[in-house]
């Protein structure tokens, strides 16, 4: 590293790298787990434990096919490493599960888990006017506040709930937006996703909290496939959250998910993540990988969805939160703020498809590379023939942190309408030794020095966060890069 | 309250002080001055610890405390101040909230609690009319896209907001006209104590009109040759140091 510590600050320093990840434990609880494997008795299994209406088997197994024919991505900036599908097990669930009618049925362990993540599950604690939904590998395990919601129509329960009891329109949105066959880990998903969130804003609603779902990996050899479908109807709107964590393993796992977000006439749809999957150890064993399609169709005139993402963990992160902006005058925006630190590795950034006239989008990537993590910001802005007036802002700045990282950028820009207006600017920075010795200067240690750096540059992004979360954002940022200084 | 005694350090093998002698009591103001490339300014980064520095023999003490083998944050806390001769910009960190977090660090060593807000505030409001800082720079990202004048008036704010022991100001005449020289010069005279100390690092005898010094130091390489009162920087600006490297080379060749 290019910071030359004095001789005393190594040892801490090195203490500080190898720092265990906080949320490495895992929960000794009685699970019922699948064997390994995956054909079409697997797919039908995790059907039928779920208690799936016909055409919704029908529907899993045209993602199970079109998963047979594909082939894994090929494109991204680090070489795709070799994944077993017939090793995962595809359905954990804590034996005690079926449904809870109140927490005291819930599992202690459990709850003690959750706990032990800082997740607010008990209502009464719970930080003030924020709804959560927990899916703890392959089910869902609680919601809460969701009588209060309910007497406003809005449902937020999970997806496997939601095809019991509102099965029309699970129905008429699933897979609206991202199809069975968009690409092998969304066609995988389709074909055995087992748990997710569902959120249903009825016309015109101001949903009055948070809503948030914290999902959980803790069996061994096992994938998350979760599901998430997010429908704000006419002039409502819905600010959601979630947050992951996962267990210290030697294996890596794997997590692929799909959100599918649809905002019609006048709705505002706001999308914010905080991952923290295990990252791996300091060598590169181990760690979630996270190959995750998301994407929102901007349905409406004047609908707007916006992706805020603070991807801190995992081991590699290959997400592309898209925005369709198909109603006149929709707005899409994309927030983001990637660390990589140790041997991580992040391929992310955003598509944005103008189809409708005078449509509007704007991309903020600030991404972070310390230790010897690869960052690589990935975005296209496509405007459409019929999409005139079209307006895209983008800047990915990407800030090193010592010698032995990289930061790499891929902006693709495919206009067919000569109205459009794109604008682009990109910086490559280094913290500097001067910034660090400046802030040591006036009495604030390298630690903080850095976190101090490191969220100023990532600001504008953590800014776009529900207030509570920005400040664990922030704190999840100064740890990730705890030791990253040497 | 400050005591150096024979200090040699170097930077990338070359030996740039050799041996510095200099005792600064509390209530003093010296002057260090000298042709370019002298060691004034890598005095100062040696003082405050920086770590490109090799501090190859010597002692520095303050109030009885070895400097030299604290960190620089230590020093920081301990009361040593360095007013960049260049203050770097940190974008995204607000001023305030950056001295928030040095104050409490400076405050918490000394085993005090922090700051409320409202008596951050207070203070913050106090001096700022005490050094003449704009509030708006003191709302703004840390010297981000400051004039070099603002960021040299934000150094004087930080140290009035910080209240050292001893104050290291490297060259922070430099580049400022003169309502600035005069503004940040009242600054510094304001905070003289008889508690502290300062320590101006400057080229030009011009600021030694608005803050007196008690003792005047020359530096020409790398150890200080000449120390005098207020009269001896009136004769470097009169004579240039031409006359001062002769007589040394004079000396020198008959020791």
């Amino acid at each position: 590293m290019y910071l030359c510590a004095m001789d005393n600050d190594s040892d801490i320093l090195e203490q500080l790298a190898e720092r265990e990840y906080e949320y490495g434990f895992v929960t000794d609880i009685d699970m019922e787990i699948v064997p390994a494997g995956l054909n079409e008795d697997t797919v039908r299994f995790v059907s039928e434990k779920k208690n799936e209406p016909e055409w919704l088997l029908e529907w899993r197994m045209k993602g199970y096919q079109s998963f047979l024919k594909q082939e894994m991505p090929h494109w991204q900036n680090f070489e795709m490493p070799e994944m077993d599908f017939q090793k995962i097990s595809y359905y954990a669930a804590p034996k005690k599960q079926a449904k809870y009618s109140s927490l005291d049925e819930v599992d202690p362990e459990l709850l003690r888990t959750f706990e032990k993540l800082g997740i607010p599950v008990n209502e009464q604690k719970h930080l003030a006017g924020v709804a959560v939904d927990i899916v703890f590998d392959s089910v869902s395990v609680t919601t809460t506040y969701k009588k209060q919601l309910e007497e406003l129509g809005i449902i937020f329960c999970s997806i496997s709930e939601a095809v019991q009891n509102h099965p029309d329109l699970v129905k008429k949105y699933l897979g609206t937006v991202v199809p069975p066959s968009d690409n092998i880990f969304a066609s995988l998903n389709t074909a055995v996703f087992t748990d997710g969130s569902f959120v249903y804003i009825p016309k015109g609603v101001r949903c009055p909290m948070e809503l948030s779902t914290y999902f959980r990996i803790n069996a061994e050899n096992t994938g998350q496939f979760e599901r998430t479908l997010i429908i704000a109807d006419e002039g409502s709107y819905v600010s959601y959250l979630e947050g992951c964590t996962a267990p210290m393993r030697d294996e890596n796992q794997l997590h692929a998910a799909v959100v599918e977000l649809i905002a019609m006439k006048d709705a505002e749809i706001k999308y914010s993540t905080v991952q923290n999957w295990y990252p791996g150890d300091k060598d590169g064993k181990g760690g979630i990988y996270n190959f995750v399609t998301k994407r929102g169709a901007c349905r409406g005139e004047r609908s707007k969805i916006s992706w805020t993402q603070v991807e801190t963990g995992s081991a590699i992160t290959w997400k592309y939160p898209s925005v369709l902006l198909l109603g006149e005058g929709s707005e899409g925006e994309f927030y983001s703020v990637a660390v990589t630190n140790k041997k991580q590795i992040a391929d992310t950034g955003t598509k944005i498809h103008h189809l409708g006239a005078n449509t509007k989008s704007r991309i903020i990537s600030k991404g972070i590379s310390a230790g010897e993590g690869q960052n690589s910001y990935r975005g296209l802005v496509q405007i459409g023939p019929k999409a005139n007036n079209a307006r895209n802002f983008t800047q990915c700045d990407s800030l090193l942190i010592g010698n032995n990282c990289g930061a790499h950028t891929f902006p693709y820009i495919e206009s067919k309408n000569n109205t459009a207006m794109l604008e682009h600017e990109a910086t490559t920075s280094k913290i500097g030794e001067d910034q660090v010795f400046y802030l040591n200067q006036r009495g604030i240690d390298q630690e903080k020095a850095i976190a101090l750096i490191v969220n100023g540059y990532a600001k504008e992004v953590l800014n776009q966060l529900p207030m509570e979360f920005a400040v664990e954002a922030q704190k999840l940022l100064s740890l990730t890069l705890e030791g990253s200084v040497g | 309250m400050l005591v150096i005694k024979d200090l040699h350090a170097s930077i990338d093998g070359k030996e740039i002080l050799k041996g510095i002698n200099l005792t600064v009591n509390a209530g003093e103001v010296h002057a260090i001055m000298g042709p370019n490339g002298s060691g004034k300014s890598s005095l100062a980064s040696v003082l405050a610890g920086r770590e490109n520095y090799e501090v190859t023999g010597g002692e520095v003490w303050l109030d009885g405390k070895n400097v030299l083998d604290m960190k620089p944050e230590e020093r920081a806390r301990e009361g040593v101040f360095l007013a960049f001769q260049y203050p770097v910009e940190i974008p995204g960190v607000s001023n305030i909230n950056f001295l928030k977090t040095a104050l409490g660090e400076i405050r918490q060593h000394h085993g005090l609690p922090p700051l409320s807000a409202k008596e951050f505030l207070a203070m913050t409001r106090e001096k700022q009319k005490l050094v003449e800082f704009d509030a708006k720079l003191a709302n703004r990202s840390l010297n981000e896209g400051f004039s070099g004048g603002e960021k040299k008036r934000n150094e004087v704010f930080q140290l009035a907001m910080l209240q050292p022991k001893l104050s290291i100001l490297d060259e922070t005449d430099s580049g400022l006209d003169i309502d600035a020289l005069r503004i940040v010069s009242n600054g510094v005279n304001k905070l003289r104590s008889k508690d502290n100390a300062f320590v101006l690092i400057t080229h030009y005898q011009r600021l030694l009109d608005y803050i007196v010094p008690d003792v005047v130091h020359v530096l020409y390489n790398g150890r200080i040759v000449r120390s005098g009162t207020k009269e001896l920087a009136l004769e470097l600006e009169d004579k240039g140091y031409d006359w001062l490297k002769e007589e040394l080379r004079v000396s020198e060749s008959i020791q």
